[in-house]
């Protein structure tokens, strides 16, 4: 979703990385491995240096995951920080009284912390569901150390990468965070096209 | 560590000098976690803080307790302080596994806690495997107890009182008959650990389980409780809030997070495989 929708080459520059010591990465070079070959990057938006974007493709083992959240918000300004937390997870992990056949996935449910006052793009995540690994990490810190923050989760039925899971984020599009950061919704098609394409088989 | 939730406003952090914690060890059954949950709902206790710590698998979700549209959507993490100053009781709920090899390191860190915010005591609810149970044990009341020596001193003679069972020692070595004799709590995960460490560094400990398997341990938990209250005569009636476990119209068995219950109409997280074997 953010790739498509917020990402690009021009307005978003790469400035930092994580690396996990048991980090695989994909790359065409085995002699020279590239920071940007490691599945856990920060982007910086040129325009306004305060926004910052990571996209994180790599499982976080519970056992790094304080560690991580160590480093990257040891770096950062706490004061008037503000935090955005996109995950998916299967839909058979959600819990609910509702029949499945009432159930229309993909969807998304939400949780915040306590400093977060802003309007939130769809329902919060009923009880008994939880939410776990990094998103948990990050959205606890958040919590512990009085930092606004939202996490909005998306329950899919599908294991693949799909248009339907992506664009299921979409409501986040009119949210006040991403709103100055969304590009041109052609641009967006096109590239969730290619995105497919290359993903495909 | 510790974190208050309130830090701003003049408002001085929590003071728990002189307090009884009360705790869970993340156990068989999740019984001491199923009973916590009753102390806090029943008692209706006030969140207070955090206890952020690395040892826990990270988890968050929303109000567990909650009585209200209001209280509804406040999220809760994996370790969570709880406190009621009119029964000088503070309570520590754990909701998640332990990370493996952090047993040690959050036992240090919680007795480090309980020692410098002068807790009085430490009152730990624990579980074990009943299928470990040797012949003896297999009779008569399936609770047992165990108290550090320095609180031995203070209520030792209460426990008579109260005609409760202490834990017993198994030899080291069965089979064998003159062997020292060793405290066993298969499935207790931190228990035995943290008792260890209490008596050494003279904490006033007592350890409260119940031998039990996994399953539906709702009743395990209100049994737990009730022994608990004999003692600590939290409510005055044995009348833990039954309701807090039904599920009334759409509200949700919303305790803990991960008991697996295959009795409750609703089926709650289990994906967080609790590894309660020792470290």
């Amino acid at each position: 979703f953010l790739s498509s929708f917020i990402l690009d080459s021009v307005c978003w520059e790469v400035v930092g990385v994580v690396k996990l010591w048991n980090e695989w990465c994909r790359t065409s070079s085995t002699t020279n491995v590239l920071p940007t070959d490691s599945f856990c990057l920060f982007y910086r938006l040129i325009s306004d240096p305060t926004v910052l974007l990571c996209q994180c493709s790599c499982y976080v083992a519970e056992d790094q995951q304080f560690q991580w959240l160590e480093k990257v918000f040891g770096s950062m300004q706490k004061k008037g920080l503000q935090v955005t937390i996109l995950s998916t997870c299967p839909v058979a992990d959600y819990k609910t009284q509702e029949s499945t056949l009432t159930l229309v996935s993909p969807f998304l449910r939400a949780l915040k912390t306590k400093e977060f006052q802003e309007q939130v793009c769809c329902p919060l995540l009923e009880q008994p569901n939880i939410v776990r690994d990094l998103p948990a990490a990050v959205l606890s810190y958040c919590q512990v150390w009085q930092i606004p923050a939202v996490l909005y989760q998306c329950y899919t039925d599908v294991i693949k990468l799909d248009t339907v899971t992506i664009e299921a984020f979409k409501p986040l599009l009119s949210s006040k965070v991403l709103k100055s950061l969304a590009k041109d919704a052609s641009e967006s098609s096109k590239i969730l096209k290619k995105f497919l394409t290359t993903n495909d088989g | 560590m510790f974190i208050p939730c309130d830090r701003g406003g003049g408002s001085a952090a929590p003071d728990f000098k002189g307090f009884t914690l009360l705790m869970p060890a993340v156990s068989v059954g999740n019984v001491g976690q199923l009973a916590i949950d009753l102390v806090i709902s029943t008692l209706d206790m006030t969140k207070v803080g955090y206890f952020y710590t690395d040892c826990l698998v990270p988890m968050v979700g929303n109000n567990p307790y909650a009585t209200a549209e209001e209280n509804l959507m406040e999220l809760s993490i994996n370790a969570e302080v709880y406190s009621l100053p009119s029964k000088k009781l503070v309570v520590l709920q754990i909701r998640s596994p332990f990370i493996k090899n952090k047993y040690r390191p959050f036992c240090e860190t919680l007795l480090s806690w309980v020692k410098s915010s002068k807790c009085a005591r430490v009152v730990l609810l624990s579980s074990s495997h009943a299928y470990q149970r040797d012949d003896e044990q297999l009779l008569g009341t399936p609770l047992r107890y165990l108290l550090t020596p320095d609180l031995e001193k203070v209520v030792g003679g209460c426990m008579k009182e109260l005609n409760w069972k202490e834990m017993e020692r198994v030899a080291a070595y069965p089979g064998i008959s003159d062997t020292d004799k060793v405290l066993h709590i298969p499935g207790g995960g931190i228990t035995k650990l943290l008792f260890t460490k209490s008596c050494s560094e003279g904490i006033q400990m007592a350890v409260l389980l119940k031998f039990c398997s996994e399953g539906d341990n709702i009743p395990d938990a209100f049994v737990l409780v009730n022994y608990l209250n004999e003692w600590l005569q939290l409510i005055k009636k044995q009348q833990f809030h039954r309701s807090f476990f039904t599920v009334e119209d759409t509200k949700f068995l919303a305790l803990t997070f991960w008991q697996w219950s295959p009795t409750c109409p609703l089926l709650i997280s289990s994906e967080l495989a609790i590894d309660i074997r020792k470290p």
